[in-house]
């Protein structure tokens, strides 16, 4: 593996793959499955600190989840003899999921934050050697009330902001975006103008069913965000959200990337509805907004335009940092598909996987995680 | 003697054995349970949680009986009882 390599981290409900390429993203090479039988929706490769690490959340449906990580690319992981992630005895709670592993800014090399079902936040310091509570959010009146979606109360994005030290987002299913803004001791909504569609009150304090949210470090305070109905951007750091659904055939959806040099640019794969939760019309189409969410245009070359009902999960779709960067995503049946050209063009990378329900990218040598 | 037999996964975790005796005569299989993590403290976080609970999906018998019907963890244990710790039907 040399500088520039490219790198796809895909979790599946029976195990972990990875697909290795050079910087062109011509051929790939699959490795895997790492973690057979088990469940793996959360992945991360973390190159700061000097570390080639990959993070894994694998969780067996009869012996639970265990963190674990590799410094060999997945020749070998780490069997801590108790799970370190792990709910304090006060809590009364048990971890059932790992939804989300999260490198913390370039700048706290040591710093990961973890997602995880029920909803709550953990936090390494040592580089995933152990990981605490976050005690703030875990303490916050709200939780008591969250509700789980249709994956579980899950705790599934989070987003250290790219430009405020100690400013953190995290979306919670059914709670909403909850922003610190000294490293996790206290949390207030910030969901402003998000609305829930499934309860009577479209507007309340909390509750959203918040699918996805995505920043962008060159423009500071820009988000983005894909909804259980609904597609929104904020341009003050979650004060306020405004609706960006112009020409998308479907606001339901659970995927949404930001592109990694362009701000004004995202992607999104839009499902009918709640209720039939598939590609509207059987074809298989990445949106891309390139003006912010002021419109939309479908990505379709060398996708299926009949016959694919597929469904795209939260955490599926996801963007290389090359100049060019790459876009790539995974659906329920088992297909990865990606674009060297920022989604102009779409190739199968893999099938016949299980259940995707993780892509991460990452080029090797790169600042970023 | 009370014995413990363990299925692949957990077998691996103590060394590939599939079998642990306890040196003890536990009273129930709570104790059993105890006594084998407390040896193999790796098998704890596979077949508890956090909060000591046996895991949703792992299926305990003594002899041919599950425990789900005999008592749970107070279930009784007779000298030389034999404990299977099972991955459910229901799992995965």
């Amino acid at each position: 593996m040399k500088k520039g390599d490219t790198l796809l981290l895909v979790g599946t409900l029976k195990g972990a793959f990875l697909l290795h390429s050079t910087a062109g993203r011509k051929t790939w090479k699959r490795l895997g499955p790492f973690f057979r039988g088990q469940a793996v929706y959360a992945l991360a490769y973390d190159q700061r600190g000097g570390r080639k690490r990959l993070f894994a959340g694998p969780e067996s449906a009869h012996w639970g989840a265990v963190l674990s990580y590799s410094d060999d690319l997945g020749r070998s992981w780490s069997k801590p003899k108790a799970a370190t992630v792990r709910f304090p005895k006060a809590t009364g709670a048990a971890l059932k999921r790992i939804w989300q592993i999260a490198p913390a800014r370039a700048d706290q090399p040591q710093v990961l934050y973890c997602g995880v079902e029920p909803a709550a936040l953990f936090e390494s310091r040592d580089a995933g050697e152990s990981w605490s509570l976050v005690q703030g959010l875990w303490d916050h009146p709200h939780r008591p009330r969250w509700e789980p979606g249709g994956g579980g109360l899950c705790l599934h994005t989070i987003v250290p902001d790219p430009t405020e030290t100690r400013r953190l987002f995290v979306a919670i299913s059914t709670g909403g975006v909850y922003r610190s803004d000294d490293r996790g001791k206290t949390w207030r909504t910030a969901h402003k103008g998000v609305r829930a569609q499934y309860l009577p009150d479209k507007h309340p304090e909390f509750g959203q069913c918040v699918h996805k949210i995505a920043a962008h470090a060159a423009r500071p305070g820009r988000l983005y965000l894909q909804n259980h109905w609904g597609l929104y951007r904020s341009d003050d750091a979650g004060e306020s959200w405004h609706d960006i659904a112009n020409g998308v055939p479907s606001d339901f959806g659970f995927a949404l990337v930001a592109h990694p040099h362009d701000a004004d640019t995202a992607y999104i794969v839009p499902i009918e509805s709640d209720q039939f939760r598939c590609t509207p019309g059987g074809r298989l189409r990445v949106y891309q907004t390139r003006d912010a969410g002021a419109s939309w245009r479908p990505l379709t070359r060398g996708l299926p335009q009949k016959n694919a009902l597929e469904t795209v999960l939260r955490d599926a779709l996801t963007t290389d940092d090359h100049a060019r960067p790459g876009v790539y995503f995974g659906t329920r049946s088992g297909k990865v598909y990606g674009s060297a050209d920022a989604g102009t063009n779409w190739r199968l990378l893999a099938d016949g996987l299980p259940a995707v329900v993780c892509v991460k990218a990452a080029v090797v040598g790169s600042a970023s995680a | 003697m009370t014995t413990l037999l363990l299925p692949g996964h957990l077998g691996e975790i103590v060394g590939g054995r599939g079998r642990v005796e306890l040196a003890g005569s536990p009273a129930t299989v709570g104790e059993a349970l105890a006594a084998l993590v407390a040896t193999h403290p790796s098998l704890r976080d596979r077949i508890q949680d956090e909060q000591g609970r046996l895991r949703q999906h792992v299926q305990v018998f003594v002899g041919r009986d599950s425990i789900r019907y005999t008592g749970g963890l107070a279930t009784p244990l007779a000298p030389g009882a034999e404990i299977h710790v099972l991955p459910a039907v229901s799992g995965g």
